[in-house]
């Protein structure tokens, strides 16, 4: 894979919600294969400026390429955008009326027209990924809180997209469940997918990811490799936030 | 109330038989007005929120009994004489049936637009962001899960509207409390011809709510 297209460009992008100014200007780009981590105090606009990328909030100003295409563009088509862009939710939304193959089903079926074989097949492979084989009939309200957050992310992988989202996606779960979803997270950085993770798991944002930013007020602070960020931070709101949490 | 059974049970069943005719006409065209409306309520747009409230709030602020000779006199009365079009009349079940869709239907926009913003907004965030349009997540993911929710509170409403039904009476359909009334007028034994109309709307609701519990349990997921 070719690592130096960009896979999201994002420039002076602001999002205000009434009054309230969340994002500031952010400008950011992402390239193809790089895991950019997000870290930053809550209500620095991170899950936000996360949400604005596949337009699950609409920008208020700047300009958002994924891919080349500029989906603050109102005549961008965005459902097709999202098709290649997955996203994981903290709270893993999974389809609570449908089984955990037909969670993954969904998507590809609607909108891929794929025939029903082929997309069950796929998901099945998908599920064998995540090591949930054996959860395939099961209903989302059966599955621990880890599991769920593997069917989610299964579910997000079956469109082939180029981009995955990560909105806190171990904030939600019991502490011995966060380490199965890091593993399939860390996998799927291995095999060169495009990521971008909000998350507070700061073993987590060291070891996997290609770069970190330290946002905070809807501003990014500071950002650069891990051993930058976590080793010598400069800006001083860096180190007193890593001084907290680590 | 032997007599009463043996010589005017068939007609009592008879106007059974028109109420319970008259109550799914009203129903079947309210689950349409309902589920339009409903839908209306939770659009993004604007004008129609606006469109789905001044409805509802229309029909909410009008008793039946006047919606009901609105219907069945006055619209008539508006098409044939103050714009003198004529022509039209309006059958008793066709007057009584669209009144009953429109209560009822006002009633279960409300229901369908609470039973949809109950569907947690991450199941549909979900859904968008696997690329399906609005309108498939609401269909494929939201709707199913908001119809479980709604189930007792839509079949408290058919029971209502079931009930509502004898308000008809005021236009003439032969439902059940008219012919009740005729009974009553020939026999004079009131207290027995009541009570048997009692009876039978009782079980006929009795019959209702099992098929209703029934369906519930069928609903639930992942209980097959």
């Amino acid at each position: 894979m070719e690592r130096n297209r960009i896979a999201i460009h994002v420039s002076h992008l602001k999002k205000s919600f009434k009054q309230l100014e969340v994002l500031k200007d952010i400008s950011v780009d992402v390239k193809e294969g790089e895991v950019v981590v997000i870290i930053g105090p809550s209500g620095s606009g991170k899950s936000t400026f996360l949400r604005c990328l596949n337009r699950l909030e609409e920008a208020s100003g700047g300009e958002i390429m994924i891919d080349g295409i500029d989906i603050t563009d109102k005549r961008c088509d965005i459902n097709k955008v999202r098709e290649r862009v997955g996203m994981v939710f903290q709270h893993f939304n999974l389809f609570n009326n449908m089984s955990v193959l037909r969670n993954l089903m969904l998507a590809p079926v609607d909108l891929k027209k794929q025939d029903r074989e082929t997309a069950r097949k796929d998901a099945l492979a998908m599920l064998a990924r995540v090591g949930l084989s054996d959860k395939a009939d099961a209903y989302p309200h059966q599955l621990s809180g880890g599991q769920k957050q593997r069917v989610a992310i299964a579910r997000a992988l079956c469109m082939r997209p180029d981009i995955m989202l990560f909105d806190e996606p171990t904030s939600a779960l019991d502490p011995e469940m966060v380490g199965e979803v890091l593993e399939v997270m860390r996998h799927l950085a291995h095999i060169g997918m495009t990521m971008v993770v909000v998350t507070h798991e700061m073993g987590f944002a060291r070891e996997v990811g290609d770069r970190v930013l330290f946002m905070d007020d809807g501003l990014i602070l500071e950002e650069g490799v891990p051993e930058e960020i976590f080793g010598s931070p400069t800006n001083p709101r860096t180190r007193d936030f890593l001084n907290k949490v680590l | 109330m032997l007599r009463i059974i043996s010589t005017f049970g068939r007609l009592l069943l008879t106007a059974m038989g028109q109420t319970l005719l008259l109550a799914l006409y009203g129903l079947f065209f309210a689950c349409i007005i309902g589920m339009i409306v409903g839908i209306m309520s939770v659009l993004r747009s604007r004008a129609c929120r606006f469109v789905a409230a001044v409805f509802v709030n229309l029909i909410r602020g009008v008793p039946m009994i006047v919606l009901a000779y609105f219907i069945f006199f006055g619209v008539p009365y508006l098409w044939n004489t103050i714009l003198g079009v004529g022509g039209m009349t309006l059958s008793a079940l066709h007057a009584g049936s669209i009144c009953l869709a429109l209560n009822c239907g006002a009633y279960m926009a409300e229901i369908i637009r609470a039973g949809i913003e109950s569907v947690d907004v991450g199941q549909m965030e979900a859904a968008r962001s696997l690329g399906l349009p609005w309108w498939r997540a609401m269909h494929r993911v939201v709707l199913p899960q908001a119809i479980r929710t709604m189930i007792p509170s839509i079949i408290n409403q058919f029971i209502i509207t079931l009930k509502d039904t004898s308000i008809l009476s005021v236009i003439g359909f032969p439902e059940l409390v008219n012919t009740a009334k005729n009974v009553v007028a020939a026999t004079f034994m009131s207290f027995q011809t009541w009570a048997i109309v009692g009876l039978m709307y009782l079980i006929v609701i009795l019959l209702l709510q099992r098929a209703a519990k029934v369906l519930e349990r069928r609903l639930k997921y992942g209980a097959q």
